[in-house]
């Protein structure tokens, strides 16, 4: 195996020939963030989260998708570098509703937690338009949400839908400022063939694409004192059940180790 | 062909001719010369735009052309100057015997690649091989080697005319090197630049000079398919190609065993949809394949794995145009043109606020100034030169200050601007940089494929804030914020 020898902030590390500066210094635990990146299936190089300096370059190099080369002198963390990840996260969520408190993925949002972790601060855009509205919410579905305002245009829902999934129904629409993740023709999520497997809201780095919240139907039919409410659980989720409620990793969810509060009568 | 005893009128017809309506001045001599023995042909763009409709007339051999003719003066130079052989001189835009401005014009060029372009008639390939057409192929399928080819192209020190001047052997050596049998030949027509006109002009007036570069590239890299991406834009240019591709099949000079050698190559054409992006090469390739049109990391390069995956060589239209010349004429003729690093001419679309604006071929290296005042003859409004555009939307503006830069690739880069493919824009005092700034930001706006977050976003609010400037509700406070 050929290897390549470089030096990321000020270390020296060799790694395989063909690997890219994420993967390198990754190895050496120098964190570089990522937001369109997903091993595998989305090296596409879009978000420009992950710039990096690399001496003698001509401008900044995505990280996610540069290849090192011998001899390389990367900088993952200087002034050049903090100052256009702020500029582009300060574009992001310039065109981003500011609504973390209501949002579905508070506090478990990527997009979220690099501006905290980032110190953004303000957003010095005055009256910035917004590419999408709320009227462009797609909620027709009756297990997935899409709400385009949220979407930072990753494209991983795209890379998963089609590569992993082989469904491929969703995809990019429109261009420039007006671009939408979008299934053909700007139809609904229900009118395609969308399998409704949620990968897309998994991988999805912010809440533009959720799952439908039905805690308030179940609570109401709890309420119903007329309703016996049963609980069905799909054989294949029993595991991520099991994790939601602290069990060992790997556990199965079952009966024998709920125990419910005894029924009201 | 024409037959250069008997007297000939030739109109213009690319497209700045047509708009400026040559098709119904070429339709009136086709009517006062019926019945007279004077040859009636057309050309595509002699350069002179400024000056359309622009009518050659050829009288014992001797040339004279006229500017701005109109259907109604058709008559009077039919009966003055073709039949009583009176040169109508208040009309004369440039003869042989005449000082006129527009001699200036001309005589300050270098015109190897459009030397053809408004010559010839681009409709027949007869008309191609009357100057020498297709004896570049045949010279290289006869005595040279596709290395030979790569090491003449080498020697020329032909770069890029597409933006990025990278050095076009070195292309296609890579291109030849990369394992595989099936390998392309693009040739980039999409021209995207704002006011650039060169490619469309050079296609419209000598498409064939571009299919032979093209051959030369497929034989030199051992490539058997060939694509022109045009945009759809260019109906005209399209046609000519269309018709040339024809022509050359039905010759042998594109098919199998081209001219009865071992060598066999065809071309397709793929018309755009006219993004701004897909002149952008892997964007490009995207969209020759069907997919939307978006760029795509390099590396792979195209040379490596481009249109299907394979070996792929894109170029410009004037990098191939100029291929066939250099490989005739030889290396030398060629690099005795230019500088130390940026060899040949360079075809510019001189546009904007200037006299005498038009096609222009100059010799790299000539000044800014040169151009502007010697061959576009200054600005149209007779006010100050304030600067230059070169390079498109993502190029620069040149301040009359730095008017004596070289236009070669270095000297234009290192003061901040690009030579880009070939658009050149010229302003006077009186406009307004911002709202320069905004026109181009506008554009760039509107043709972001949306994939990146500085350009889909970015230029959106980059724009926002010049609009606010150029609407009076700039704030000193907001440039401060930025400034931190
Ligand atoms: C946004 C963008 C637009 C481009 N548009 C064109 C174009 O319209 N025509 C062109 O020849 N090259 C264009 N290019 C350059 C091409 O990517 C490519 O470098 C060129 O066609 C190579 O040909 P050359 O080596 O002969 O210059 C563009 C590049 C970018 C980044
Ligand atoms: S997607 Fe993330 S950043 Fe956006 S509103 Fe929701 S939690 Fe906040
Ligand atoms: S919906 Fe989510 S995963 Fe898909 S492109 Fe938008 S932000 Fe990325
Ligand atoms: S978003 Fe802009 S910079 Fe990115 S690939 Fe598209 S056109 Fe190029
Ligand atoms: S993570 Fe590298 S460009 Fe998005
Ligand atoms: S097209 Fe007529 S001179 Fe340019």
């Amino acid at each position: 195996m050929a290897t390549v020898s470089l030096t990321i902030d000020n270390v020296k590390v060799e790694v395989e020939q063909g690997s890219t500066i994420l993967e390198a210094a990754k190895q050496i635990g120098v964190n570089i963030p990522t937001l369109c990146y997903m091993k595998d299936i989305n090296a596409i190089g879009a978000c420009r989260i992950c710039v990096v300096e690399v001496q003698g370059a001509r401008a900044l190099q995505a990280a996610c998708v540069s290849p090192v080369a011998e001899g390389m002198v990367v900088k993952t963390n200087s002034a050049a570098v903090r100052a256009s990840r702020k500029m582009t996260l300060e574009l992001i969520q310039s065109n981003h509703p500011q609504e973390c408190n209501t949002c579905q993925r508070n506090t478990n949002c990527e997009l979220q937690a690099l501006s905290e972790a980032m110190a953004l601060g303000d957003i010095r855009f005055v009256r910035p338009a917004q590419s999408h509205s709320k009227d462009d919410i797609d909620n027709s579905s009756p297990s997935i949400v899409r709400d385009p305002r949220k979407c930072i245009l990753c494209r991983r829902c795209v890379a998963v839908c089609e590569k992993v999934q082989g469904v491929k129904c969703i995809s990019t629409m429109n261009r420039g400022f007006e671009t939408v993740v979008a299934p053909p023709f700007n139809q609904s999520l229900n009118d395609v063939n969308c399998a409704m497997c949620g990968q897309c809201s998994l991988v999805c780095p912010t809440g533009a694409i959720v799952e439908v919240d039905d805690t308030g139907k179940v609570w109401r039919a709890l309420d119903d004192a007329n309703k016996h409410v049963v609980v069905q659980t799909a054989p294949a989720v029993r595991v991520a059940i099991a994790e939601e409620f602290g069990m060992e990793p790997g556990t199965l969810a079952q009966a024998s180790w709920w125990q419910p509060s005894p029924p009201r009568l | 062909m024409i037959n250069s005893n008997k007297a000939t009128v030739t109109v213009g017809l690319a497209s700045c001719g047509i708009a400026a309506g040559a098709q119904k001045v070429y339709d009136a001599f086709k009517e006062s010369l019926e019945g007279l023995s004077v040859q009636l042909d057309f050309s595509g763009c002699m350069g002179m735009c400024y000056k359309e409709p622009l009518v050659e007339v050829k009288v014992e051999g001797q040339q004279f052309i006229y500017g701005k003719v109109q259907p109604e003066q058709v008559k009077r130079i039919v009966e003055e100057h073709l039949q009583a052989k009176k040169p109508i001189t208040e009309w004369l835009v440039a003869a042989e015997q005449l000082e006129t401005p527009d001699k200036t014009f001309l005589n300050r060029q270098q015109r190897i690649l459009l030397k053809n372009c408004g010559v010839i008639n681009p409709e027949t390939i007869e008309s191609y091989f009357s100057v020498d057409g297709y004896k570049a192929i045949k010279k290289a399928l006869k005595d040279m080697s596709p290395e030979q080819v790569i090491e003449e192209i080498k020697l020329s020190g032909l770069r890029g005319r597409g933006g990025g001047g990278f050095p076009t052997a070195t292309k296609w050596a890579l291109t030849r090197r990369s394992p595989g049998k099936d390998k392309y030949v693009i040739c980039n027509a999409d021209e995207g630049d704002p006011g650039a006109f060169m490619d469309r002009s050079v296609l419209e007036s000598n498409p064939h000079s571009v299919l032979e570069g093209m051959l030369l590239a497929g034989y030199a890299m051992g490539a058997n398919n060939g694509y022109i991406y045009i945009r759809a834009e260019y109906p005209l240019a399209v046609k000519r190609l269309k018709l040339a591709l024809a022509e050359a099949r039905s010759k042998g000079l594109l098919g199998a065993n081209i001219l009865d050698s071992s060598f066999s190559f065809d071309i397709q054409i793929r018309e755009g949809a006219g993004a701004f992006v897909c002149g952008e090469e892997t964007a490009l390739i995207m969209s020759i394949e069907g997919k939307r049109g978006m760029p795509r990391i390099r590396p792979p390069f195209p040379s490596e794995a481009g249109l299907w995956g394979k070996p792929t060589s894109i170029n410009n239209v004037e990098t191939f145009a100029n291929v066939p010349w250099i490989i005739l004429n030889g290396a030398n003729s060629f690099n005795q043109y230019g500088t130390e690093t940026s060899k040949g001419t360079k075809v510019f679309a001189l546009a904007g606020n200037i006299a005498r604006g038009g096609l222009i071929e100059v010799p790299m290296g000539i000044t800014i100034n040169e151009i502007v005042y010697d061959i576009g003859g200054g600005l149209a409004s007779g006010k100050k030169l304030k600067a230059v555009q070169t390079g498109g939307p993502s190029g620069g503006c040149i301040p009359a200050s730095l008017s004596d830069t070289p236009v070669d690739y270095e000297s234009l880069r290192k003061i901040g601007a690009i030579m880009g493919s070939g658009g050149m824009l010229i302003m006077d005092e009186s406009t307004c940089m911002v709202d320069m700034a905004k026109f181009f930001l506008n554009f760039t706006q509107e043709e972001s494929c949306g994939k990146c977050t500085f350009c889909r976003i970015g230029t959106k609010r980059m724009l926002e804030i010049l609009e606010r400037i150029t609407q009076g509700e700039g704030q000193r406070e907001i440039l401060n914020s930025w400034r931190n």
